[in-house]
């Protein structure tokens, strides 16, 4: 099918972080190439459970790839990755195995809630259904949408990255962080 | 085939035992007693009848109804003829024991198991009647009518705001 | 060895007498295992590579949707519908306008019907797609999955012009549709018509003589036509075993009567006939469309003022005015008002109506009292009917195949779960 193509003019290179350049190097704090790092090279854990994680596949698929933003790398072991990406509803027989998911994901580690499902139990108020992934575990980035659009979550992504580009390197010794640990019951 | 052919060959067979007839959308309906269940089920499925494929079996719960409260409802097809029938078998809430189908169709294993979980018809030798979309430990059967439909634990939400105080 | 009853906290993994003697293993695969395509736990004996028994446990998410179902007014349960099977939620939506106009005894216009088929079939294409490239993702080719995306979002593009959703399309009303198709939907399906058909040729001469894929899919998982019948195996998935049962066939609905196309059935209903019986599907519905598309025109050719008509008159009271009228007239404003607060009562009956989803007989079984709200509803999956065949099917047979017939399948969690 033919399209016209479209040049983006407005692209913005990643920002260099301040430091010492010369020539054949650059030397910058320590914390700041730890940032760009993770920033860029996001591992999703895809806990896909039902229409959201179709939403999920086409974002990862030709069209939008979301390999673009350095997030294409799935893992699909809690052990290796860094966002857990809830696309779904989660019910409440489910409930204890995001819990249990999200312990075995090691410090840093984010929460993207995909869909009105994961973010609030969206339109199923049902009795069987938890009414938001937030009342187990924390999450960091909800990305409204029955289910959102590939782009939505591009942008829930893109959310993050700033997110993690601000956070300092041992964000778990932060009061703030245990406390809410804390709130959730986890260790 | 047609509704009243089968109607016919029904009644030869089980006579008075069979009532409820009523053709509803043109679907051939009637009901059964509830000791006779498998017994018009393994006829339905024999060779003159043809019906060997369960489409369908469920509950509904009609609290209204005394000692008829709960009601399964068996949905059959016959492939060839295209033919679907309804047999229906209504039960006691209290006592809502009913032979399991899964001798005759094996289709009717977690059918059986749905309709358990969510009305708590027993199926009586079913090789595996356990819960199967609500956790074990739930204590109640949630489809039928006076159990809610929402979330007893979210505290967020003001039923009179709704219309449902 | 002494805890002999050693248990998940929450799954009640019970290790059998032949693992705790090592004899066999015990594998959880799942809830939320890539390969399952969805929240099922199986949990596996096996001997070396050869699966001995397999427990599947489902209703991970089970979202009660027949209970929500019951306080809906009717054209609401659409919303539900979409979310069953959600690869091809306009079949789901389609089915449930159907049984909702059965009940009311609508008559649908012609043209409005074979839009729908159109729509229907434009779904199930998409929905054909995901399956059979996900199998091949299964078998270890990711190109054939990244190569045919690219048709389904044309697919996507299609359905955003007619009701402005990707996915879970809510698209159509009782009675018909909301607003007539935009020129725009016309253009890209003209389009997406001429460009399918080499990008499904191309995804074919991928996999079909693929000797790696052949390999991998002939002979796994197999499914007689008398086990597929014994247990309530329908859709591709039965034709796969050898059995012409299509509803869309058997019990024409949507004018499917006027359409001439095949049934494809396999022999043997292993992984490669289900491949292959959904390939030559979507062959066939794109021809399905091809006619659709040639009917339509024959309508609009024939009567000119057909071309303003998108819902069945009878349904009036079903569908909502235009905005314009709302604001300025009181009538409209007043059945605004009404369809929006869902107070329009459905008369008293009982109605079966049953469509050819994307992975087999999608049924409803409504009950109303008379009431704004079904009574009763009940939905058919067939995905929840014919996993309970799984275990039979993958047994003896090699792990790795247990995978390739899961995905071949098409077993959607949504729809298994409700």
């Amino acid at each position: 099918m033919s399209r016209p193509v479209q040049y983006n003019t407005n692209l913005k290179p990643a920002v260099i972080p301040e430091g010492y350049a010369g020539e054949g190097y650059f030397s910058t704090t320590f914390d700041k190439i730890v940032e760009l790092g993770r920033k860029n090279s996001l591992w999703p854990l895809p806990f896909a459970t039902s229409c959201c994680g179709i939403e999920f596949m086409a974002t990862m698929a030709s069209h939008y790839d979301l390999g673009r933003f350095g997030a294409e790398r799935l893992g699909f072991t809690p052990r290796q990755c860094d966002v857990l990406l809830v696309a779904g509803t989660i019910s409440k027989k489910l409930g204890p195995v995001l819990r249990q998911v999200y312990l075995q994901m090691a410090e840093p580690r984010w929460v993207i809630a995909m869909g009105a499902c994961a973010c609030t139990g969206g339109i199923f108020d049902s009795y069987s259904v938890l009414q938001g992934i937030d009342q187990i575990i924390p999450v960091d980035i909800y990305v409204p949408g029955c289910p959102p659009r590939p782009e939505g979550l591009i942008d829930g992504v893109l959310k993050l990255q700033e997110l993690v580009q601000g956070e300092s390197l041992r964000r778990r010794n932060n009061p703030v962080y245990q406390q809410l640990m804390e709130s959730y019951g986890i260790q | 085939m047609t509704n009243e052919i089968i109607q016919q060959k029904l009644t030869e067979v089980f006579g008075e035992q069979l009532t409820g007839w009523e053709t509803p959308y043109d679907m051939l309906t009637f009901t059964a007693p509830r000791d006779k269940n498998i017994e018009v089920l393994r006829f339905m499925r024999s060779e003159g009848m043809g019906f060997n494929f369960l489409t369908d079996l469920t509950a509904v719960h009609y609290p209204d109804r005394k000692d008829e409260e709960l009601c399964v409802v068996y949905l059959l097809n016959n492939m060839v003829e295209r033919v679907r029938v309804r047999m229906k078998v209504y039960l006691p809430v209290s006592n809502p024991d009913i032979d399991s189908a899964t001798p005759v169709f094996a289709t009717a294993n977690w059918l059986e198991r749905e309709a358990y979980d969510f009305f708590g018809v027993n199926f009586v030798g079913h090789p595996n009647l356990i819960r199967i979309m609500n956790p074990e430990e739930m204590d109640y059967f949630p489809m039928r009518k006076e159990f809610p439909m929402e979330d007893p634990t979210r505290k967020d939400k003001d039923d009179a705001m709704f219309g449902r105080g | 060895m002494t805890d002999n009853t050693h248990t998940h906290p929450h799954h009640h993994i019970k290790l059998s007498e032949e693992s705790l003697q090592k004899q066999t293993t015990t594998i959880n695969l799942g809830p939320t295992h890539p390969a399952t395509h969805g929240v099922f736990q199986n949990i596996m004996e096996i001997d070396g590579e050869r699966v001995i028994r397999t427990t599947p446990s489902v209703g991970y998410i089970h979202r009660a949707f027949e209970k929500i179902a019951e306080r809906r007014p009717l054209y609401q349960i659409t919303t539900l519908t979409d979310r069953l099977n959600y690869c091809s939620s306009p079949i789901n939506n389609m089915g449930w306008h159907m049984t909702v106009e059965k009940l009311l005894k609508i008559n649908v216009p012609k043209r409005v019907q074979y839009m729908r088929v159109i729509i229907m079939e434009l779904a199930r294409i998409a929905d054909h797609l995901v399956c059979n490239s996900v199998i091949a993702v299964d078998a270890g080719a990711l190109t054939p999955f990244t190569y045919v995306f690219q048709s389904r979002e044309h697919i996507y593009e299609i359905y955003e012009e007619i009701c402005g959703s990707r996915l879970t399309t809510n698209i159509g009303r009782v009675g018909g549709f909301e607003r007539n198709f935009p020129a725009q939907a016309w253009e890209k399906l003209d389009k997406f018509m001429q460009s399918f058909p080499k990008v499904m040729k191309e995804f074919e001469d991928l996999l079909n003589r693929n000797r790696i894929f052949v390999d991998r899919c002939v002979g796994a998982g197999p499914v007689s036509a008398e086990m597929a019948l014994e247990y309530g195996i329908t859709g591709p998935n039965l034709r796969a075993a050898g059995v012409d049962y299509d509803v869309r066939v058997a019990h024409p609905y949507c004018s499917y009567e006027d359409f001439d196309f095949m049934v494809p059935v396999g022999t043997t209903g292993d992984v490669y006939d289900r491949y292959m019986v959904r390939n030559r599907e979507i062959w066939e519905s794109y021809s399905i469309i091809v006619q659709a598309l040639e009917k339509i025109s024959n309508i609009e050719r024939s009567d000119p003022k057909q071309k303003e008509i998108f819902y069945a008159q009878e349904a009036d009271h079903f569908h909502l005015p235009p905005k314009k009228d709302v604001y300025t007239k009181m009538e409209a404003l007043i059945y605004h008002f009404k369809i929006i607060m869902g107070e329009i009562d459905a008369p008293k009956g009982e109605v079966y109506h049953s469509v050819e989803g994307a992975n087999g007989e999608l049924g409803f079984y409504l009950i109303s009292d008379g009431g704004r709200t079904p009574y009763r509803l009940h939905f058919r999956r067939p995905c929840f009917i014919y996993y309970q065949a799984f275990p039979e099917i993958v047994k003896n047979g090699l792990l790795s195949d247990a995978i390739v017939t899961l995905s071949s399948m098409n077993v959607i969690a949504g729809e298994l779960d409700a």
